[in-house]
C-alpha cells in the first residue's frame, strides 16, 4: 500500500463528508440542528441519478441532485421557520421522509425494491489510473474546496457575521435590523444544496442509485461538524480523519488487526468523547435548536 | 372549564389535523401509482383490523412501540430528547437473549421471564445512563450523546453476535432455554400464526406503571417540574442533574423492555438489526400520544397499523407508502401542535380581552 493510494482513497471516501459536514455547519451556525443531512444527502442521491439517467449526463445528476435537496429543505424550513416546530423532530422525520420517499419513488421510476440502472458519471471517458480518473469529476473538487469556502464565507463576509450572529444570539442581531428568518432560510439552502452534492457524489461515483445508499454518513458528517466544533478547518480535519481510518481499515481488511466493527465506532466514540469536554470542550451556536 | 376545553383542544385537535394531512398525501401518492386511494385503504384496514392474523401483528408491532414510545415520552416530559431507543432496544433484546440462553430449563418458567425482563431493562438503563451522566455532568447535548451511541450499541452487538456467539451461518444467537413469553395464539387460537405474545400485557402495564410514575409520585412531579422548568425546579428545592440522570436510565430501561417481544415472545433469540427503526418510531408515537401514557397505547395502535397496513396493501402500491404516511404523520403533528397552541391561545386572549372590553362597557 502506497502512501499515494493511500491518500488517494482518503480523499475519494472523505468527499461526501466534506460536503455534507459543510452543510452541517452553515445549517448550525445560523441556528437549525442538523439532524437531516442523512435524509439531504439520500434525496441528493437519488436526484442524481434520475438527473444522470433521464439526461444522459452527470452535470443533469447534479441538478436533479440540487433539486431533491432543495424539496427537502424547503420541508425543513417551512417546519422549523415557518412553524417553528421542534428541529430535532423534524430531522429525524426527514431522515425517514426520505428513506420511504426514495423507496417509493424508486418502485414507481425504476420499478425495483433495490437500485437504479447504470447510469452515466464523470470520469466515465478518463482512461488510466482509475484513482486519478475521479479527479475528473467536479463534485470531488468542489468537495475539496467547500469547507475553506464556507470558512471564508463565515469569518470573512458581512453575509457570514450575520449568520454568525443570528446562530449566537438571534434577538441581539434581529435588533441591529438582520432579518432572521431569511437568513435562517438562506443558510439552510446552502446547506441542503451541499449536503445533497455529497449524496450525489455517491450515486455518480457508483453510477447507480441503491436503496439507503448514504448508510449513516450524514451522520457520521454531523459527529465531524461537532467534533471539529462547528470551526470549518477543524470539520475538514475530522472528516480527513474519519475518512482515514475508514481507508485504514479498508485496506488492513485481510490483517484482521481490529474488528471492522470497532473502526466504524471511531467517529462517534470521538464525537463523544469531545462533547463530554475531555479533550478540549466544544460548544455549539449559542441558539442552536431554540425555535422561539 | 375554559382550560379543560383548552387542553382537550390541544389534545386532539393537533393529532386529527396531522391524520387529515397524511390522508391527503397518502391520496395523492396512490394517485400516482395509478390505484384508486379507497380500493388501498380499504385493503389496508382489511388487512389490519379486519382479521385475526392481522390484528395480532398490528398488536405484536404496537407491543414494542409502546416501549419505544413510552421511552421517549419520560424523558420528553424531564425536556430531554431520547434519541437513543434503537439502541437500548436492541441492547435490551441482546441481554434478554443471552439471559434466556444461559438459564438452565429447570428454571421455573415465571422466574426465568422475570430474570430475563430484569436483564433488559438494566441493559436498556445502562445505555441510557452514558447520555443521562454525560448530560447532567457536563451538560453535554443527550440528542447528539443518544443518536451516536446508537451506532456505537449497534456496532459493539454486531461484534459480539459475529465474533462471539452466533449460530454458523445466521447472524443471531443460539435460542433461549428459558424465559420465553408465550403467543396469544396458544389460548386464542385464532390469532394462528402472528406474533402477538403476552409481552403485550407487559407493554401496557408499563404504560400504566409510567402515568402513575409521571402523575402520583413525588419522583414524576419532579420530572416534569425539570421539564418544565428546570431553574424553578432548582430553587425549589430538585436536584435537577440527578433528575436528569434518573429519568435517562429509566427511559433506557422502558426501550430495552420492548426487546423482549421479539426476542422472548417471537423468535426465541437475539437477531442483528432485530429493532429496525421502531425506537425511532417510538419518537412519533410519543409525539402524537402527546407525551402521555395513555395516549401512546392509542398512537403505538396508530402506527403498529400503518406499519403492517403496508404489507397488505403491497400487491397494489409499494409498502413504503406507509413509512411515508408515518414520517408526514411526524411532521404534521411536531408544526401543527405549536401552531394549534399559538391558535388557541391568541383565541382565548381575544376573547379575553373582548370580555374585558365589555364588562368595562357595562361598568
Amino acid at each position: 500500500m502506497s502512501a499515494l493510494s493511500f491518500l488517494l482513497q482518503t480523499i475519494r471516501i472523505a468527499i461526501p463528508y466534506l460536503l455534507a459536514a459543510a452543510g452541517g455547519v452553515m445549517s448550525e451556525r445560523v441556528g437549525i440542528i442538523a439532524l437531516g443531512l442523512e435524509g439531504l444527502m439520500l434525496s441528493g442521491a437519488f436526484g442524481a441519478a434520475l438527473g444522470s439517467y433521464y439526461g444522459g449526463s452527470p452535470w443533469l445528476g447534479l441538478l436533479g441532485a440540487l433539486a431533491a435537496g432543495l424539496i427537502v429543505t424547503s420541508v425543513l424550513a417551512v417546519a422549523t421557520l415557518r412553524f417553528r416546530a421542534n428541529q430535532v423532530v423534524v430531522g429525524v422525520a426527514l431522515n425517514l421522509l426520505v428513506v420511504g420517499c426514495t423507496r417509493f419513488f424508486l418502485r414507481l421510476v425504476f420499478d425495483s425494491a433495490s437500485n437504479s440502472p447504470r447510469v452515466p458519471g464523470f470520469g466515465d471517458d478518463v482512461s488510466g489510473n482509475a484513482m486519478l480518473a475521479s479527479f475528473a469529476n467536479p463534485v470531488v473538487w468542489i468537495g475539496l474546496f467547500a469547507l475553506p469556502a464556507l470558512g471564508w464565507l463565515l469569518y470573512k463576509t458581512p453575509f457570514g457575521l450575520r449568520a454568525r450572529a443570528v446562530g449566537e444570539k438571534p434577538e441581539a442581531a434581529a435588533t441591529l435590523g438582520v432579518a432572521v428568518v431569511p437568513l435562517r432560510l438562506k443558510g439552510l439552502v446552502i446547506a441542503g444544496s451541499l449536503a445533497s452534492l455529497g449524496g450525489a457524489y455517491l450515486a455518480l461515483d457508483q453510477h447507480q442509485f441503491t436503496d439507503s445508499m448514504t448508510s449513516g454518513r450524514g451522520f457520521i458528517a454531523l459527529a465531524a461538524v461537532i467534533f471539529g466544533r462547528w470551526e470549518p478547518m477543524r470539520v475538514a480535519v475530522a472528516c480527513l480523519l474519519f475518512a482515514g481510518a475508514e481507508t485504514l481499515q479498508i485496506q488492513l481488511q485481510g490483517a484482521q488487526l481490529i474488528p471492522s466493527q470497532f473502526v466504524e465506532m471511531i467517529p462517534y466514540v470521538l464525537t463523544i468523547v469531545a462533547l463530554a469536554g475531555v479533550v478540549g470542550r466544544s460548544t455549539a451556536p449559542a441558539a442552536l435548536g431554540k425555535s422561539e | 372549564m375554559k382550560s379543560s376545553l383548552y387542553k382537550l383542544a390541544s389534545a386532539f385537535l393537533a393529532p386529527l389535523v396531522a391524520l387529515a394531512i397524511a390522508a391527503v398525501v397518502g391520496d395523492l401518492l396512490i394517485l400516482s401509482f395509478g390505484q384508486a386511494p379507497a380500493t388501498v385503504f380499504r385493503l389496508l384496514v382489511e388487512g389490519t383490523w379486519g382479521n385475526p392474523y392481522g390484528l395480532g401483528q398490528v398488536l405484536y408491532k404496537a407491543t414494542t412501540l409502546t416501549c419505544t414510545g413510552l421511552a421517549f415520552a419520560l424523558a420528553g416530559r424531564a425536556g430531554l430528547f431520547n434519541v437513543g431507543a434503537e439502541g437500548q432496544l436492541a441492547m435490551g433484546g441482546f441481554a434478554a437473549g443471552i439471559v434466556g440462553m444461559l438459564l438452565p430449563s429447570s428454571v421455573p418458567a415465571v422466574i426465568a421471564t422475570l430474570l430475563c425482563l430484569v436483564a433488559a431493562m438494566s441493559a436498556g438503563a445502562a445505555v441510557g445512563a452514558v447520555p443521562g451522566a454525560l448530560r447532567a455532568k457536563f451538560g453535554a447535548s443527550e440528542v447528539i450523546v443518544t443518536i451516536m451511541l446508537n451506532f456505537v450499541v449497534l456496532a459493539l452487538l454486531n461484534w459480539l453476535v459475529a465474533a462471539k456467539i452466533h449460530v454458523p451461518e445466521t447472524l443471531h444467537t443460539p435460542p433461549i432455554v428459558a424465559g420465553g413469553v408465550p403467543r396469544i395464539a396458544d389460548a386464542f387460537p385464532a390469532f394462528h400464526g402472528s406474533a402477538a405474545n403476552w409481552t403485550l400485557i407487559i407493554a401496557v402495564v408499563a404504560a400504566l406503571v409510567s402515568a402513575w410514575y409521571l402523575f402520583r409520585t413525588r419522583a414524576g412531579y419532579e420530572l416534569r417540574a425539570v421539564g418544565l422548568q428546570p431553574d424553578a425546579a432548582e430553587y425549589g428545592g430538585v436536584r435537577v442533574s440527578r433528575v436528569l440522570f434518573t429519568t435517562m436510565c429509566l427511559s433506557g430501561a422502558l426501550a430495552g423492555l420492548g426487546g423482549m417481544n421479539f426476542v422472548l415472545g417471537y423468535k426465541g433469540y437475539y437477531e442483528e438489526g432485530f429493532a429496525g427503526g421502531a425506537g425511532f418510531l417510538g419518537i412519533a408515537v410519543a409525539l402524537v400520544g402527546r407525551n402521555h401514557p395513555l395516549g401512546i397505547l392509542l398512537a403505538a395502535l396508530l402506527f403498529a397499523t400503518l406499519s403492517q397496513g403496508g404489507l397488505a396493501v403491497n400487491a397494489l402500491v409499494p409498502k413504503q407508502l406507509t413509512d411515508i404516511l408515518t414520517a408526514v404523520v411526524i411532521l404534521a403533528v411536531a408544526t401543527a401542535v405549536p401552531e394549534v397552541q399559538r391558535q388557541l391561545r391568541a383565541a382565548a386572549s381575544s376573547a379575553a380581552s373582548s370580555l374585558a372590553g365589555a364588562m368595562r362597557r357595562e361598568g
